[in-house]
């Protein structure tokens, strides 16, 4: 609000756990690497639902959505997310993934408009990297 | 100041309940944006009628937890409420993870409450530096009761008495000994002493603990002072979180009854003006600082040709001739 103020954005994130499983190791990492790399990570908590967690991203004014699914259900909650942000005139904020999702669907996801997906294995700073990139475009 | 804020602006579609529109505004107060001053100037008109609470104490004393309970009990009375949680802001990365709202998310969709996360970004204080324009966000979309969590704190962090209207500590067993009630910072700013996690053992002794504190320092034989209640609850289950919200609209109403609202009225204004200023100084000691000729100047300070105060003097005449 100043002047001579370096103007620079700090990246806001919602990590989400939609569904009904309850492993949010993975989740627990994810915020933590991102906390690490200077983001300011929403943690939703468990069992949230896709409404929830648009709600949570409005109010948070969040630049994306994390999901960690482990149950099965990504096919049905990502696009689901995805939707209601566009409902919202939200579709600004992009959309990722994690959990154990067989290839078959990830190109699936991704034709359903989510941005990316990260499996089992894939080193936190590749998802990091991804992410400062992605944020950075939305302030280019 | 009848000025409508322009159409499609945040502020206007702020004032007709826009959700996103005001959490970006946040964000752009946040992350210190020059845009978000006309905003917030289109919205001061608009505040005003929103009652702050401010909900601070140590870390783990089930802050989030209570506000979770009082935000269900303030909707009970049909009273819309916002809420801004605050969580510590790493030093070392610059990042947060922010889990107040973990605890909270019954209410995500309900459109009567909006519940911000939010840094502390470096600030010290227990609140972070956009917190007082948060709120005054909060206050013009039209929400009645505005709670401020702030970071767990533990002995002087105390800038939430000069926002809140009601200052409730949470305070819990096991943190320590009497003394540590005696110390002075956070037990002198509470209207009223939540005991939580009164289901565990030696809750009943913080209770006593802090009467006897209170006893001692009653500074105001005064009959018609405010006396801060001490409540036990257990707001994970529950119970006595009706007492301490009874308790809370008890003080509002002696506030009202002794004219106090108007002096802390005053007093949050006042506190608004001056961490305006005290922002743009620092900016502009910021920039001053970063000249070539600041390097000389204090070169001149190790050489000992000059002193500390000499030095401040001239910065002060730079800066505020600017």
């Amino acid at each position: 609000m100043t002047e001579n103020t370096p103007q620079t954005r700090t990246y806001r994130v919602l990590i989400g756990k939609p569904g009904l499983d309850g492993h949010d190791r993975g989740a627990k990492v994810i915020a933590r690497a991102l906390r690490d790399a200077g983001f300011e990570v929403i943690y939703s908590g468990l069992h949230q639902t896709p409404e929830m967690l648009v709600q949570t991203a409005l109010q948070e004014d969040v630049d994306c959505i994390g999901l960690s699914i482990l149950s099965g259900a990504h096919n049905t909650l990502m696009p689901e997310v995805v939707r209601l942000l566009a409902e919202e005139q939200a579709d600004d904020i992009f959309v990722f993934g994690g959990g154990i999702i067989p290839q078959e669907d990830i190109i699936e996801l991704q034709q359903a408009g989510v941005r990316a997906i990260f499996t089992p294995g894939t080193p936190t700073t590749d998802v990091v990297a991804y992410l400062q990139t992605e944020c950075a475009k939305r302030y280019a | 100041m009848n000025n409508q804020p322009p159409k499609d602006s945040l502020a206007a579609r702020i004032l007709a309940g826009d959700v996103r529109a005001a959490g970006r505004l946040m964000r752009w107060v946040d992350d210190n944006l020059p845009e978000a001053e006309q905003e917030l100037a289109a919205l001061y008109p608009h505040t005003g009628n929103a009652y702050f609470i401010g909900i601070t104490g140590n870390p783990g004393a089930g802050k989030s937890t209570l506000v979770d309970v009082l935000i269900t009990r303030l909707r009970a009375q049909n009273l819309r409420v916002g809420c801004i949680a605050i969580d510590p802001t790493s030093p070392f990365s610059g990042g947060a993870i922010l889990g107040d709202r973990v605890r909270m998310q019954q209410h995500a969709l309900d459109r009567g409450v909006f519940i911000r996360s939010v840094a502390t970004r470096g600030n010290l204080g227990g609140i972070a530096r956009s917190t007082p324009a948060m709120v005054q966000i909060l206050d013009a979309m039209g929400f009645d009761i505005v709670i401020i969590e702030t970071i767990g704190v533990g002995q002087g962090e105390v800038d939430i008495v000069r926002l809140a209207d009601t200052n409730v500590v949470v305070a819990v067993p096991g943190l320590g000994d009497d003394i540590q009630a005696e110390k002075a910072g956070l037990m002198e700013i509470a209207n009223i002493f939540a005991v939580n996690k009164g289901d565990l053992p030696g809750a009943n002794r913080v209770v006593r603990e802090l009467r006897t504190m209170l006893n001692l320092h009653d500074r105001a034989p005064d009959k018609t002072a405010w006396r801060p209640p001490i409540l036990k609850l257990t707001a994970s289950q529950d119970e006595g979180v009706d007492k301490l919200l009874a308790a809370i609209f008890e003080h509002r109403a002696w506030l009202e009854e002794h004219g106090e609202h108007l002096g802390r009225e005053r007093a949050r204004a006042e506190q608004f003006v001056r961490l305006i200023v005290a922002e743009k100084l620092n900016a502009r000691i910021e920039t001053a600082v970063k000249s070539p000729e600041w390097q000389d100047t204090i070169q001149t300070l190790l050489d000992r040709t000059s002193t500390p105060h000499d030095i401040a003097a001239t910065l002060l005449n730079d800066i505020l001739g600017q």
